[in-house]
């Protein structure tokens, strides 16, 4: 397990440095001189030219990269051009928003898509399974933002139920009452998301099913619930463990959308006004902090992933 | 068994697919046919129109603007084929010569998958969003970077496609007959790859409608002016209250859209090589 280990984090190194130097190169990319776009429309020529000495813009490529990365490394993704505050700063005062959103969602994708799949797995081929199957597309196939839409409409403006939007802290004012805020958004995201869940769990458990230690487990007599829950779903799901992690590290980026309708203080929303601000720092920080939390992440799930199934390991 | 029957064969006894299928063909014929079928001018304004329910001139009603929402929805059609087969094209261009060649020739292989690896360690979304930040808004560019998104995941599937196939018997045999590399890549290996390669293009097309719909939205996407499903719903999410028909129909469509493409993707999958089915598991 430890020499797989130390092989995946070897792995992950080359993919680390070249997220990293897209990241970097991303400034690069974008039409006009780095130190202008840095300092946004009202800079002036000794301002361009100052930052241009200041971050050593005119030296080669390579050393402004390794420069880059060495300040990344101690925490300094630069200087927000809107705010002029550290880009940290701001990407830290989005997190709250964006993780609680992030864990209430996959409080509704275990919630919901979890037993949609065993259920739908279970009575294969039966018009419940085309019924939990063909949910589960159709639901995959909402824009997210559409049904955030209808169901502010719906419990927000009809029923007074929830509110329609913004999210203030758990910290202020309301402490965890606070939270009703994120219910609507943290539904709408889970919809899709869910969806593909459940038609994982479902093709997975359809495999599981046809191995031969669960013939064995019917065939000595064992109760069909329990074939179906501690034989079937409990190898199933070392499959899905995959998607859940998978899942996790998207519910931050693919809330851009979620965050926009809902007005909700987050990181994803924070990117979508930093384009439209053409605050870049801001958008190279959120774009590096995102990249880190996936790659990490998705490590992270390699690890369980062998943990619970040590086939993988030896491979 | 002839080629139609064959052609037909993924949807005998799917009688939701069928419909799916039958729903694209039509909206095929509609984007084709837009101009005729259109009533109005989708840009005409008229501000003694604004904000009509839906009746018998105006089918779908009016938008704030005055303009009619049925001749918009028919045009919007026309936008959803452009992007969707647009970006279809790019990924599968860039994603098949990629996973093919990454796949037959080991040395850039290593090198081109590990710039895959690269790229998809940014989520779909993000990837979006920081190449369209560097592009001004176009149709043209957000065909350009939904393709551009999609072309990552393609080559990783056809990457492994071209692995299996490789080590296969008839492949031997054509390198031993003396075939060029070129002809076993084109001629003996391609061929192969066109069954997956439709399922992955419908899967693509599907991806694109709500990718570009989420980007109008966001206002990254098409410029406004265009009447594109995605921003009519942008335009007039602040009329919900007022109009919410103005949503109804639009969202129907992408969602319809949406839906009855992954219907026949899931139909043609079924129906592909068993070899293959590992590939498209997380689909």
């Amino acid at each position: 397990m430890y020499s797989y280990i130390v092989k995946r984090l070897l792995t992950i190194i080359p993919t680390l440095l070249g997220a990293s130097l897209l990241v970097f190169l991303f400034i690069q990319f974008i039409p006009g001189d780095p130190a202008s776009v840095l300092l946004g429309d009202a800079a002036t020529p000794e301002d361009i030219a100052a930052l241009t000495r200041e971050l050593g813009l005119d030296q080669p490529l390579y050393i402004q990269f390794i420069a880059w990365l060495w300040n990344v490394l101690n925490g300094d993704l630069g200087t927000s051009i809107f705010f002029q505050t550290p880009v940290t700063s701001v990407i830290a005062d989005g997190a709250e928003t964006s993780v609680l959103l992030a864990i209430f969602t996959m409080f509704w994708i275990v919630l919901i898509g979890v037993p949609i799949g065993i259920v739908s797995a279970t009575w294969h081929g039966t018009w419940i399974d085309q019924l939990a199957a063909g949910g589960a597309m159709l639901f995959a196939s909402i824009p997210t933002f559409w049904l955030g839409l209808y169901l502010i409409l719906i419990f927000s403006v009809g029923l007074g139920w929830f509110p329609s939007s913004g999210y203030p802290s758990i910290t202020d004012d309301g402490g965890l009452a606070n939270l009703r805020y994120l219910i609507l958004p943290s539904l709408t995201l889970a919809a899709p998301n869910a969806a593909l869940i459940t038609r994982l769990i479902r093709a997975s458990m359809l495999d599981v099913q046809r191995e031969d230690h669960v013939r064995t487990a019917r065939a000595k007599g064992l109760h069909s619930a329990k074939v179906v829950l501690k034989h079937i779903f409990r190898n199933a799901l070392i499959a899905v463990t995959a998607a859940f992690g998978f899942t996790f590290a998207m519910l931050i980026s693919e809330a851009v959308v979620t965050e926009t309708v809902f007005s909700l203080p987050g990181i994803g929303r924070l990117v979508v006004q930093s384009i439209l601000r053409r605050d870049y720092p801001v958008i190279q920080g959120v774009m590096l902090t995102i990249v880190l939390l996936y790659i990490s992440i998705n490590f992270l799930i390699d690890l369980v992933y062998a943990w619970l199934d040590p086939r993988v390991s030896l491979k | 068994m002839t080629s139609l029957a064959h052609a037909l064969s993924p949807f005998r006894g799917r009688q939701v697919a069928t419909a799916g299928a039958i729903w694209l063909i039509l909206s095929i014929l509609i984007a084709s046919f837009a101009p005729m079928i259109a009533i109005f001018d989708p840009l005409e304004i008229s501000p003694t129109t604004r904000l009509l329910p839906p009746g018998a001139i105006h089918w779908f009603g009016t938008d704030h603007f005055g303009r009619d929402t049925f001749s918009r929805c028919v045009y919007g059609a026309r936008m959803a084929l452009l992007i969707g087969i647009g970006a279809a094209v790019i990924a599968l261009l860039i994603g098949t010569a990629a996973g093919m060649l990454s796949a037959y020739f080991n040395r850039l292989g290593h090198w081109l998958m590990r710039v895959v690896d690269v790229l998809m360690a940014f989520p779909a979304l993000l990837l979006a969003l920081a190449l369209i930040t560097m592009f001004e808004r176009s149709v043209f560019n957000t065909i350009l970077v939904i393709g551009i998104v999609y072309s990552t995941t393609t080559a990783r599937i056809l990457f492994g496609l071209t692995l299996k196939l490789k080590n296969e018997m008839f492949i031997d045999s054509a390198v031993c007959a003396g075939a060029r590399r070129s002809s076993i890549l084109l001629r003996h290996i391609l061929p192969n790859l066109i069954s997956p390669i439709l399922v992955q293009s419908s899967f693509i097309v599907a991806f694109a409608q709500l990718q570009a719909a989420a980007l109008d939205f966001l206002g990254l996407g098409l410029p406004p002016e265009i009447p594109s499903w995605g921003n009519m719903l942008a335009e007039s999410r602040i009329y919900i209250t007022r109009a919410p028909w103005l949503l109804i129909y639009p969202g129907a469509l992408i969602i319809l859209t949406v839906f009855s493409l992954n219907l026949v993707g899931d139909a043609l999958r079924d129906r592909i090589d068993p070899r293959f089915r590992n590939d498209f598991a997380g689909v």
